[in-house]
């Protein structure tokens, strides 16, 4: 069964936290940054960045959820894990997300991520993504209430 | 990159000499103006990796080194089996990435009235591009024989020709793969991805042989000027990319609860004589069996699509080659003959006449070096040679490198008129993604042209053969 569309108060569209994305430079690869008033915030922007380098992530309708569970002995090491189980999950189900929320309690992540199958037609579709790597890995409170969270993912 | 940070050896050797917890010197082989377009990233990664434990000799950059994770793309390190390391990220995601390339005999004017049909056909019988499938579905037991096979399994199972098998690397498969070592995600993520090309830089293409260096060579390799290739770029897919993710991590883990320092995380290590060192050479060379019969499945659908417009044409293998590795290998060290563990990351294995690898049909040739393009440039083949074995461990360049971001191309140039751009050069694409033609603009990757003059004068492989695009299948 598709899940129901979620309402806002569940998943909070793209950027209502405060929070938002960018790719930065990187030779042969994409770099890619989330940042939010949260570590939680900076994670799903990271996630969206993520999807942006796949594929055109405005078009995608949140029709299914897929619940993503990680756990890593530090806050870097988990926000490759998210990454690279969201990247597991677009190979596997062939699906794209738009739409992620994220929890953190201590070294574990328990994450929703909505989105569709992939439709070619629709996704405008640039490249998939082979792996997050710990090239420029930072997560980090750059000041009160100003998280950060990037890597370079290997395309 | 700033040369007066370099110790210049030669017009194309420059020198990293040891400092802080460098083992051994760093050594860069590029000319002049391709240093200058490096990033300082390469020097710094160059430096790095030959502060890990074991490295024998130097640490090796070549002409299209660029910015990677943890070791350079193009980079090349060799390590004892005794005191050294493998490393995950030494070899990278896309575990055993390499070029094939196929003689068709055609010639380039037999081809022109049929190109888009020949693109049509070949842009069918491929899946290219993200979320794509291949046709083939593999049980347990068959995935484990594909992993433990490589391109035997394939042509076992009527993907090609027995005799294909002499013009891959080690026969068509990698001895010492440990299926069991691969895990159930990374099999899961290949379940539909057994004979698929990919995206990004991956690509199958029709090229016509248009100019000849080396004349003896090139005939002794079947290149005729004039004539069309069929050139695949892939690696082994899902599955490569699970291995890569899974088992740096692990390395990362155990290096840091070990207390080793390691400048970047993403040199994560282990010692080849370890459990998790043995275990990801044994689950690495599985992921080197998915890569070969991968592209002999593609290599096999790409004949059959050329037979459907070319039905008497035969389609022999040239050579099929690696540039993501890690291989046991023996190589003279300061005059004596010794067996080391080779990472090749973006570097192409160059063994010269006489090494006794290469197939008794090439042996008094050199190994065929194939170089890859991005649609729109040019491609290259040349051949290893005994001066180059003895350089940086018998490697040579694998390709341009990037010049611009994918983001940077990506607001550059449109996929649609790129495409329109390309075609009035004669050049017919195939893609699902305008946006992914974008992202690979031939603008947004350096001269290949430079890369191999480099290689050669640095005596890395000469240059046989240059190749233009006719068609360029994409993902």
């Amino acid at each position: 069964m598709p899940a129901r569309r979620p309402r806002s108060r569940e998943r909070p569209a793209p950027g209502d936290a405060g929070g938002r994305w960018e790719h930065f430079a990187h030779d042969a690869d994409v770099g890619l940054r989330g940042i939010g008033p949260t570590r939680e915030a900076a994670f799903e922007q990271g996630a969206l960045a993520l999807m942006h380098a796949i594929g055109e992530v405005d078009r995608v309708e949140p029709r299914q959820v897929v619940e993503i569970a990680c756990e890593a002995p530090d806050d870097a090491l988990l926000f490759v894990d998210w990454l690279n189980t969201l990247i597991f999950e677009v190979a596997t189900r062939g699906m794209l997300f738009g739409y992620f929320e994220v929890r953190i309690d201590g070294t574990r992540l328990r994450g929703k991520a909505w989105g569709e199958a992939i439709d070619p037609a629709r996704h405008e579709l640039a490249v998939e993504a082979k792996g997050a790597t710990y090239t420029c890995l930072r997560v980090v409170e750059r000041e009160a209430s100003d998280w950060l969270a990037q890597c370079v993912v290997d395309v | 990159m700033d040369v007066a940070q370099l110790n210049r050896i030669s017009e194309v050797e420059w020198q990293i000499p040891p400092s802080g917890g460098m083992r051994v010197p760093g050594t860069i082989f590029a000319d002049e103006a391709l240093i200058r377009a490096m990033d300082d990233k390469v020097r710094e990664q160059v430096s790095n990796v030959a502060t890990l434990p074991g490295i024998v000799k130097a640490s090796f950059a070549l002409p299209d080194a660029h910015w990677g994770y943890g070791f350079p793309i193009g980079g090349v390190a060799a390590f004892d089996p005794e005191s050294g390391v493998v490393s995950a990220g030494g070899v990278g995601f896309d575990i055993s990435c390499g070029v094939r390339t196929m003689l068709t005999g055609i010639a380039r004017t037999e081809l022109d009235p049929v190109r888009d049909r020949l693109a049509d056909a070949l842009f069918r019988a491929v899946p290219a591009g993200l979320g794509s499938k291949g046709e083939i579905r593999l049980d347990d037991d068959e995935m484990a024989a594909m992993l433990a096979g490589g391109a035997r399994w394939a042509v076992e199972r009527g993907y090609g020709e027995p005799a294909d098998l002499g013009r891959i690397e080690e026969g068509g498969r990698a001895s010492d793969a440990s299926p069991a070592f691969v895990s159930p995600r990374a099999r899961q993520r290949q379940h539909a991805e057994m004979g698929t090309l990919g995206s990004g830089n991956h690509y199958l293409e029709v090229q016509e042989i248009v100019d000849i260096l080396e004349p003896e060579v090139a005939a002794g390799f079947g290149l005729r000027r004039g004539e069309v290739v069929i050139t695949i770029h892939s690696g082994s897919r899902g599955l490569g990319h699970q291995i890569g993710t899974e088992f740096l991590r692990e390395m990362t883990i155990a290096a840091e609860a070990a207390g080793i320092a390691l400048p970047e995380r993403e040199l994560a290590c282990a010692p080849l004589r370890s459990e998790v060192g043995e275990r990801y050479l044994g689950a690495m060379r599985a992921g080197i069996n998915c890569a070969l019969a991968n592209r002999q499945i593609i290599g096999h659908l790409a004949r059959q699509a050329f037979g459907q417009v070319f039905p008497d044409a035969e389609i022999p293998l040239l050579f099929d080659v690696s540039h993501n590795t890690c291989k046991r290998e023996e190589h003279e060290v300061d005059g004596e003959r010794r067996a080391v563990y080779v990472h090749r990351k973006g570097a192409t294995r160059a063994s010269g006449p006489g090494h006794p690898d290469l197939p008794e049909d090439l042996r008094a040739l050199g190994q065929p070096v194939l170089i890859g393009s991005s649609m729109g440039t040019e491609s290259w083949v040349l051949v290893g040679t005994r001066e180059g074995e003895a350089r940086a461990f018998g490697s040579a360049v694998h390709g341009a490198g990037r010049a611009m971001s994918r983001h940077q191309a990506a607001r550059q140039w449109q996929g649609r008129q790129l495409i329109d751009q390309l075609r009035s050069q004669g050049i017919v694409i195939r893609s699902h993604s305008n946006r992914g033609v974008a992202e690979e603009a031939p603008g947004a990757y350096k001269d290949v042209g430079a890369v191999v003059a480099a290689a050669e004068r640095a005596g890395l492989a000469r240059r046989v053969a240059r190749l233009k695009p006719l068609i360029s299948i994409k993902g």
